[in-house]
């Protein structure tokens, strides 16, 4: 009530003036109406019926209604209604089902003129006709809704809602001889006064009752329901078929709507419970009110605009027993205190956010990411002149993409995909893993996993095949050995499977990139033991020139690709990169190959360097004994998974820790697990690989995680005879006593898995329909159709 | 303690149950030799329910596929199919929502942890000295793992939960006694206070189990196979059995002579649905033609609500609580007191103002989503459950009778409907059955096998487990919208 302004408005001749004030009623209100003239409102509850005086500084009490020495059960109103056209009529509901008229122009001081009957429960609504003077419409608790003609004694007409309690009936402001009636089971209705056999339409508009509805002033067939389902519904009665224009959720169960004159989008509302406020939305920004009045409070029952032509004065009453007049210039705007900014990243790395456009412009001036390759893409929002908060919470609206057609995220994908979890022996696993990394390209993976299986699987178990190339380098056996076959290992399968159209000079150069990074991808996991800080040293502080400048290519090619890191990024699929389009592949290869041009073989040549950083390796590395307990090496493992994690890369953390299962699980703690599990999880999920998410899941041995695919295991279907739901059973509608889904092959009830033909929706067992088309290309149940399964 | 470490132990060492579960007082279960050192607990009276000849209820084995459904769903649930279910299943629509319900306040999410869900059922089953539901979730809580020392009394549970018991009372006796202070009280108790939502989650299990109570009372459950006074193990030679096993004074032996005394009046009985019919088809009629006045009506709600309270049975004798089962709340003394009786003015509870379809409805499903949805259903289904058929008649519309029950019960709570004559209520249901409804609803402690055979005496048991079903859900209603409306009170 602080800030106060005053409101004059020219309404053809009238003028209307005010502020916003309140006054406060003997008793709580259950509804109110407002006069014609817009001078007066008159206020109905259980103990209070009144017409008030609205001038411009207050209310003032005009008229006391409830007169009588013992006021009777009629007088406890749950609604009340000011005839439009007749200043002098009233109709009130009675809470025991007696509609009441008033007569305002009697001289006597009981204005009582007419009291109906018929109802047996309470009246919950009645309404005048817009136009008709004699015409009123009344609906009940008891499942009717009686029309009357106040020149007569009883109902013209009675409608029947099937024993359904009527909520609310309105008469069509534009058809004469239509009105709405909502129900408590959460039906609309559309009824024509001529005839009460049948009504004309029929809906479900909300889930559970009705409270409210209001037809459009001006906007012929738009209706306005609100429910208890916390929703407010705009519908289009035009059409053939009713149709939800728009929709609004509220925060508590809607008691009343009604639309905002002169303004088409508008209307307001207040709640039956909890909420106290109203509420004036435009029903095309349904997320945040347009304005609001605090003033009230405990609940609103009952409001009205207070002319049908002016939209800025909105009357009010409430149980807290006040009445209240808003001036929409007083009302507090949420808009003002929303915040437009949001950020989103997407699935493949893209950026998105939105800000206010101000601060956009502001920043825009100094291009702050010209140096990255990834370019910025502004949208802004085409401005409608006849948005409603235009410029109070516009944002704009930018987008930054990672490099078009990069795909970069592919290997995860593929990983996922291909990577092999449980149900080998830990080698295999270890093995097949390595070897889908590799063929990703990301070799470092693909050297962990072939590490992990020496470190746990007993050196005698390695498959001799593997050791072929190495048998008469480096040590004997252990890990020494193990050093020395990885990096073996892998020259081949660079060498043979994905670069088999490059020269042997490309080749040993690439050899040489991984190695010697595989060596110091080792000393970073190593970097716990004392041992190993040697060989790391020693590698990195006297390496040939050569060597270095090789190193020293790395960052100069990745860097103008490695912008502020947006994706968690490995190396490996940059330095890929490089590879594939090397700059200056002869200078590459000519460093590569001067210092060991003795081999002919382009795999011999490929060991040659590999040597001699490996003899040094194996001076730390005979520091373990070849006997050592794998549980020797869990702190490592340990960190390396951490690693990984950190870099960003949890699909290997998670794999390894379920491939490995209880040799490490005890080393890493509950917490950090199922972190792990969950980002997993739902980055598999994002990328829609259900199937993989759910093995990961299954396997998983963390509780909280493992009951992730305990959660909503129902399947709801739907009978596609009568379409409603099949409650008891998958196959039998209880209702039409039919089976559902019947296989065109043998004609049993499927009852488990269901396919069928999107050509000609014949289908069947999955089996069976496999069966069938392997030996046949149309349909099995005869209509011709060449069904494909793929 | 006994019943605590009885039902704790029945988890682990079956034989251990054998021996404390033994009849203590006269050691019947003890004189037995037994070959083996084991005996095997045998079921104690007939079937799940006393008042009902076992041969009327629904044998499991023999029900429909609905039915069976049901079943399966109830033992997938609680892990049993007990006598409440098996009584029930003579109402399937209803138990079906009945049980989705149940399963939802005890198992699903919510705001109270698993074990105080139990605590709290516990409690309020407590308040009408209910041995039946006592037992039946001492064993749950136990298994949720509850702290066995709760079951000692109220008194070692946390403040919390003590804190809820004079809600508790209230709420079982005079629920239109509950002012928002009460909820304040909760609701700001320094560190062991109450959410919002969690008060709501606990009202909604105590007025579930005060009338789940009426209704084991008022259909004369019996304690299941595994409960204390539920099996014995005597073999089965022996005809009569302890007569200590039975712990709430309802001696079926005697009742069995009351019955076959009664099977004499049939005929009269006869007219008794005749002269009920009758009326109904007269108020039906005359209804519109008769016009009462304005005072009339309203004195005639005033009638029904003092009448009402000196509706009692004539057996007033103080059932003193077995002591296992006073333990679990305070303020034994603290029973039903009529509120007119004792001079209190009760201004009366307008349902126009303060509605469950409205209001509670949505304060309910505001701070615990769904279980309004879940009780709005029940509350519809109990309410709207008719079969159309009156004891051999068929084809009646039954709709002005149930609302008559329905709303004597909330009249008994001084609830008042604008838009009901009260005087309806007088003309529909006589003094033997406003004495079961009155006992069922406001002592069920204090329910006979004479009461229930007393009333309507040609009806059908399955017509009678159907008032039962309207007098819990009434009753459940009545408590919630005294409760819901205090908490609206202290938020607004």
């Amino acid at each position: 009530m602080e800030k106060m302004s005053r409101v004059t408005t020219a309404l053809g001749g009238s003028v209307l003036t005010g502020r916003t004030m309140h006054c406060h009623l003997d008793a709580p209100a259950n509804a109110i109406s407002v006069c014609r003239d817009a001078a007066q409102v008159v206020v109905a509850g259980r103990s209070i019926f009144k017409i008030y005086a609205i001038e411009e500084e207050q209310f003032v009490e005009k008229l006391n209604l409830r007169v009588g020495r013992k006021p009777s059960l009629n007088l406890s109103c749950a609604d009340v209604v000011w005839h439009q056209m007749d200043e002098n009529l009233l109709a009130t509901a009675a809470t025991n089902g007696v509609v009441v008229t008033w007569n305002l122009g009697r001289p006597s001081r009981n204005k009582q003129d007419q009291l109906f009957t018929e109802h047996k429960r309470t009246v919950n609504k009645v309404c005048f006709h817009p136009t008709e003077a004699h015409v009123l419409l009344s609906g009940s608790q008891d499942g009717f809704m009686k029309c009357f003609d106040l020149r007569r004694k009883d109902s013209v007409s009675t409608f029947s809602g099937q024993s359904e309690s009527v909520r609310d009936v309105q008469f069509s402001i534009r058809d004469y001889f239509t009105f709405a009636s909502t129900f408590e089971n959460g039906n609309v209705q559309l009824w024509d006064i001529r005839r009460p056999d049948r009504c004309e339409r029929m809906f479900t508009a909300h889930n559970g009752p009705v409270f409210c509805c209001d037809w459009h002033p001006e906007d012929r067939g738009w209706l306005a329901t609100g429910g208890r389902d916390k929703m407010v519904k705009v519908w289009d009665m035009t059409t053939h078929r009713a149709k939800e224009m728009h929709c609004v959720q509220t925060i508590a169960s809607v008691a009343r709507v009604k639309w905002r004159p002169e303004c088409r989008h508008h209307l307001a509302t207040c709640s039956m419970m909890v909420d106290h406020n109203i509420y004036v939305w435009d029903v095309r920004r349904p997320f945040v009110p347009a304005a609001m009045f605090e003033e009230h409070r405990d609940v609103t029952t009952g409001i009205a605009w207070r002319h049908p032509h002016d939209p800025s004065f909105l009357l009010s009453g409430s149980k807290d027993s006040s009445l209240c007049q808003h001036l929409f210039r007083d009302a507090s705007q949420p808009v003002e205190r929303a915040n437009p900014e949001g950020l989103c990243y997407g699935l493949f790395g893209d950026l998105a956010f939105a800000a206010k456009e101000s601060l956009v412009a502001a920043e825009s001036g100094r291009k702050p990411y010209t140096g990255d390759r990834r370019h910025p893409i502004f949208f802004k929002r085409k401005l409608d002149p006849a948005e409603p908060f235009a410029g109070l919470a516009s944002s704009a609206l930018s987008v930054f993409e990672t490099e078009p057609g990069g795909g970069a995220m592919r290997w995860f994908v593929d990983t996922a995909e291909r990577y092999a979890l449980a149900g080998r022996p830990l080698a295999e696993l270890c093995d097949h893993n390595a070897k889908v990394a590799r063929e990703l390209g990301r070799n470092q993976v693909a050297q962990t996993w072939t590490m992990l299986r020496t470190i746990y699987c007993s050196p005698g178990l390695l498959p001799t095949a593997n050791l072929s190339h190495s048998v008469g380098k480096g040590g004997s056996c252990g890990l020494q050995l193990m050093n020395s076959f990885n990096l073996k290992d892998m020259a081949p399968g660079l060498g043979s499977e994905t670069r088999l159209d490059r020269s042997k000079g490309d080749a040993r150069s690439d050899t040489v990139l991984l190695d010697s990074s595989a060596t110091l991808i080792t000393n970073e996991d190593n970097e716990e033991t004392e041992g190993s800080d040697v060989p790391a040293d020693y590698l990195l502080g006297d390496v040939e020139g050569e060597d270095d400048e090789l190193y020293l290519l790395d960052p100069e090619h990745t860097h103008p690709e490695e912008p502020e890191c947006v994706l968690p990024q490995e190396a490996f699929p940059l330095r890929h990169e490089i590879v594939d389009t090397p700059p200056g592949p002869e200078h590459l290869q000519d460093k590569a190959d001067s210092p060991h041009v003795s081999g002919s073989e382009a795999d011999v040549a490929s060991l040659a360097p590999v040597d001699s950083s490996f003899s040094l390796l194996s001076v730390s590395h005979a520091l373990y004994d070849s006997r050592l307990p794998p549980d020797f090496f869990s702190v490592l493992v340990r960190d390396m998974l951490h690693f990984y994690a950190e870099q960003g890369d949890v699909q290997m953390a998670v794999s390894v820790l379920i491939v490995l299962g209880e040799r490490v699980r005890k080393d890493i703690d509950e917490q950090t697990q199922e972190h792990w599990y969950t980002s997993y999880i739902d980055l598999l999920q994002r990328f829609r690989l259900w199937n993989v998410s759910n093995e990961v899941v299954k396997l998983s041995t963390s509780r909280a995680v493992s009951c992730l695919n305990q959660a909503s295991t129902t399947l709801h279907v739907n009978c596609s005879h009568c379409k409603r739901p099949m409650s008891s059973r998958g196959w039998v509608c209880d209702r039409c006593h039919r089976c559902a889904s019947m296989c065109a092959v043998c004609h049993h009830v499927v009852k488990g898995l269901f396919v069928w033909c999107q050509g000609c929706s014949h289908g069947g067992h999955l089996q069976h329909i496999m069966k069938w088309l392997e030996g046949s290309s149309h349909c099995p149940a005869g209509c011709g159709h060449l069904c494909e399964y793929s | 303690m006994r019943l605590a470490t009885a039902a704790s132990e029945a988890y682990t060492t079956p034989l251990a149950v054998s021996e404390l579960l033994g009849c203590k007082q006269c050691g019947a279960g003890r004189d037995q030799d037994e070959e083996l050192g084991i005996r095997i607990p045998r079921p104690l009276g007939q079937g799940p329910s006393r008042f009902i000849p076992e041969k009327e209820i629904l044998q499991v084995g023999s029900e429909d596929a609905q039915m069976h459904a049901l079943f399966a769903d109830s033992f997938a649930a609680l892990g049993r199919l007990d006598n409440i279910t098996l009584v029930m299943v003579f109402h399937p629509q209803y138990l079906e929502s009945f049980l989705k319900t149940q399963h939802y306040l005890l198992q699903m999410d919510g705001p109270l942890p698993l074990h105080y869900r139990h605590y709290i059922g516990i409690m309020a089953a407590a308040r009408h000295q209910c041995s039946y539901l006592v037992n039946l979730h001492v064993n749950d809580f136990l298994h949720v793992g509850g702290d066995p020392k709760w079951l000692n009394g109220l008194e070692n549970a946390p403040q919390k939960l003590q804190n809820l018991g004079e809600l508790n009372k209230v709420l079982a006796h005079r629920p239109w006694l509950i002012t928002k202070e009460h909820i304040e009280g909760l609701l700001k108790a320094e560190e062991h206070s109450w959410s919002l939502a969690e008060l709501v989650h606990a009202v909604v299990l105590l007025t579930h189990y005060h009338s789940l109570a009426s209704f084991t009372f008022g259909c004369g459950i019996s304690p299941e196979i595994h409960c204390d006074g539920g099996h014995t193990f005597r073999p089965p030679s022996v005809s009569n059995y302890c007569i200590c096993d039975i712990t709430n004074g309802n001696h079926s032996v005697d009742e069995m002579h009351v019955n076959s005394a009664e099977n004499v009046s049939v005929s009269d009985s006869f007219f008794e649905v005749e002269a009920l019919m009758e009326k109904m088809r007269q108020l039906q009629e005359c209804r519109d033609e008769e016009e009462a006045s304005q005072e009339e009506m309203a004195s005639r709600f005033e009638i029904e609500k003092r009448e009402s309270m000196f509706v009692f049975s004539s057996d007033d004798e103080e059932v003193t609580p077995a002591r296992d089962i006073s333990r679990h709340f305070e303020d034994t003394s603290y029973g039903y007191k009529d509120f007119s009786r004792h001079g209190m003015h009760v201004p009366t509870f307008r349902v126009q103002d303060y509605c469950w379809e409205d209001h509670g409805y949505s304060l309910v499903n505001r701070l615990y989503p769904d279980v309004g949805q879940l009780i709005d259903e029940k509350f519809h289904i109990a309410y709207n459950l008719t079969y159309n058929t009156m004891a051999m008649h068929k084809d009646v519309d039954t709709s002005m009778l149930r609302r008559a029950i329905w709303n004597y019960i909330h009249c008994m709570f001084g609830i008042r409907y604008d838009d009901y004559d009260y005087g309806e209520i007088n003309q529909l249901l006589d003094r033997s059955f406003k004495v079961y409804i009155k006992t069922v609803v406001c002592t069920p402690e204090k329910v006979t096998k004479r009461m229930y055979d007393s009333f309507w005496r040609q009806f059908k048991h399955s017509e009678k487990v159907h008032v039962n079903l309207l007098l819990i859900e009434a009753r459940m209603q009545a408590e919630l919208l005294y409760a819901l409306r205090a908490i609206t009170r202290y938020m607004t």
